[in-house]
């Protein structure tokens, strides 16, 4: 039986004069197209006054829910203008059908209405909603304070193959692409400094420009951003698929806690593993300034090293991996809260794991601006 | 329905993930109109039986007939053309989350019929109301109850009327109401529509209420170990473990 344009047929007579006869015939599957219930209507409306109206289906060759909604619509129209509708010319099986669909009164009051409301009040509800969000963000970073202070006491709980888990998850796995972005940041900044530096004879500097700018923040702000792509998405999708299937409703109902059993190994093995990954992507970003400037610029590998070791101070560095453990508690943050707060379906995952990463850039750059500020104001 | 051929033969098939086989040597038909079990205790591959039946999983072994065309030898068009005629209930429901209950049930409705969209609306309509959710049109998946999700699931599987209806465990987490409902929509519509069903279950109540044929998996032998009619089963079967299934234990208690 395939699903094929069918050929139904309908026509009306009036055996009396209050009866209206139909004729049903041809075929009522759905798949074709299908006549319109106004068809009876006009019948009705045409001609004196229907009291009843009967149904004969010898015709019928084949019916299927066509046929049920047809009869449903004509049975409601009909029971609003007080006609009677007889059943028995029907199909028994469209009647028993009819019947089962009809057992179960509509639930009153659940039709949900999608209107908007005036402009004004949608302001007003955005506002409410963002100062709501505003407060979560709030209580979810105490709530990790929280849980932070019960690891130093040593109570919090979490299962340490997890958080080794996640160690490699965020910190090894992650190496090539570190190494493959920050080489090429390297490199960019030495050309662009390079062209520049070059009409002063002082090629030499593009050590120290590349150096220090790996170091002091692009490194940081590299890996960070890589991290809050790769990782703190991967967090929101898996703590927001989790909370899909009623995972964490299970952990809460064990009384453990999902701030320590989740979120804790998360953020402490991001935490862990941002300075190293920073750590490394400033060597890269050296090794690709190195290449620029023995390649291009004619100095010495030797030269340049030197070069770099004298601008390059240990200072740098600190405030380097500070900025990186900072990004590595936001990302970390960021994922794990949008995996929280995701709602119950397939798209709200997708949305928590956009979320997660414009949080985490965000707040990257804003940590960023900050932190300079602060350094600036120090004399550091 | 005319035509009394077979309308799904079981030829020799054997299921495995990988090297582990679930079941093996599976021989069995079922006629147009049938309402078939699959019964089984848990884990002895009833779901898996089922992915085969309806194209999900080709079978390490074996074929699958459907009115005499050996489904997995077939050309990908041919088989897609065959699976449109199939309605599947999932499990766990398998609604798309992201869709209210009439845009799930829609769905197939705008891909494959010719119906305006308000003729698509009454259908809708109209399949909620089978199940039981009229009035639950704009709901979200997530926001109805489990039993309602799976009803919704029965309604998104009978949109286009198939030939033939796949349950996999449908009156499992169903209120007793539901579930007797549920089971005259069962028999309504393979009674009115001439649809076959193939149902997955491990209800009684449903077993011997609906089915007028079946198959009994066994867990540890990986095959067959009876079928037919489940009333005559539970009249005629000699085999302890068919019996033990079909009574709830109570025969395995009474020998202790």
């Amino acid at each position: 039986m395939e699903i094929e344009s069918g050929q139904y047929e309908m026509s009306f007579s009036r055996p009396k004069e209050d009866t209206l006869l139909v004729r049903l015939a041809g075929n009522w599957r759905i798949g074709g197209r299908l006549p319109s219930a106004g068809e009876v209507q006009k019948q009705i409306e045409s001609g004196p006054r229907i009291q009843r109206i009967v149904f004969n289906t010898e015709g019928l060759t084949d019916w299927g829910s066509g046929l049920l909604t047809f009869l449903i619509k004509v049975i409601h129209q009909c029971s609003r203008k007080k006609i009677r509708v007889e059943k028995a010319g029907l199909p028994k099986g469209a009647v028993k059908l009819i019947a089962i669909a009809s057992a179960v009164p509509e639930e009153k009051g659940s039709q949900k209405k999608g209107t908007r409301g005036p402009f004004l009040s949608r302001i007003g509800e955005s506002t409410i909603a963002f100062s709501r969000s505003v407060v979560e963000m709030l209580g979810f970073i105490g709530d990790a304070t929280v849980a932070f202070i019960r690891l130093l006491k040593g109570k919090a709980r979490f299962r340490r193959s997890d958080f080794i888990l996640t160690i490699q998850q965020c910190g090894v796995q992650a190496l090539p692409i570190v190494s493959l972005i920050s080489l090429l940041i390297g490199l960019i900044l030495a050309f662009v400094g390079a062209v520049q530096l070059m009409m002063f004879g002082a090629q030499i500097y593009v050590a120290s420009l590349v150096g220090i700018s790996m170091v002091r923040v692009m490194g940081a702000i590299m890996t960070g951003i890589i991290m809050a792509g790769r990782t703190g998405a991967a967090f929101a999708a898996q703590l927001g698929t989790m909370q899909v299937n009623e995972e964490i409703d299970a952990l809460k109902t064990l009384g453990i806690s999902p701030m320590e059993f989740l979120v804790l190994p998360r953020m402490l093995a991001l935490v862990l593993m941002m300075p190293l990954l920073c750590l490394y992507a400033d060597l890269m970003g050296i090794l690709g300034g190195l290449i620029v400037g023995v390649g291009m610029l004619d100095l010495s590998a030797v030269e340049y090293f030197n070069q770099t070791r004298a601008s390059v101070t240990l200072n740098h560095f600190w405030i380097g991996l500070f900025h990186s453990a900072v990004f590595g508690v936001l990302v970390a943050l960021a994922g794990c809260l949008r995996g929280l707060q995701c709602g119950r379906s397939a798209s709200a995952v997708g949305d928590a794991a956009t979320s997660a990463v414009v949080t985490g850039i965000v707040s990257i750059i804003v940590a960023t601006a900050i932190i300079t500020i602060i350094c600036n104001v120090l004399g550091i | 329905m005319t035509q009394r051929e077979a309308h799904i033969t079981v030829k020799d098939l054997t299921m495995a993930y990988g090297d582990f086989v679930i079941q093996k040597n599976l021989n069995f038909t079922i006629q147009h109109g049938d309402i078939f079990l699959v019964m089984g205790g848990s884990g002895c591959g009833k779901s898996t039986i089922m992915r085969a039946l309806v194209g999900l999983k080709e079978p390490a072994k074996g074929r699958v007939l459907y009115d005499g065309m050996s489904f997995w030898e077939a050309e990908p068009e041919e088989q897609d053309r065959t699976m449109r005629r199939f309605g599947v209930m999932f499990q766990s429901g398998a609604l798309w989350s992201s869709m209210t209950l009439a845009e799930n049930v829609a769905l197939s409705l705008e891909e494959y019929t010719d119906l305006t969209p308000g003729q698509i609306r009454e259908v809708v309509s109209l399949k909620l109301a089978l199940v039981g959710l009229s009035g639950f049109e704009e709901f979200y998946p997530s926001e109805i109850s489990g039993g309602m999700q799976k009803r919704a699931g029965v309604a998104r599987a009978m949109a286009l009327d198939p030939d033939i209806l796949f349950f996999d465990e449908p009156s499992a987490g169903l209120d007793p109401i539901s579930s007797r409902r549920l089971d005259d929509l069962i028999l309504e519509l393979r009674d009115s529509l001439g649809t076959t069903m193939v149902v997955v279950t491990h209800e009684l109540a449903s077993i011997f209420a609906i089915g007028n044929n079946s198959v009994f998996l066994d867990p540890e032998t990986r095959t067959m170990i009876a079928s037919g009619d489940p009333k005559k089963l539970l009249a005629e079967s000699r085999d302890p473990k068919v019996h033990k299934f079909l009574t709830r234990g109570e025969e395995g208690a009474r020998e202790q």
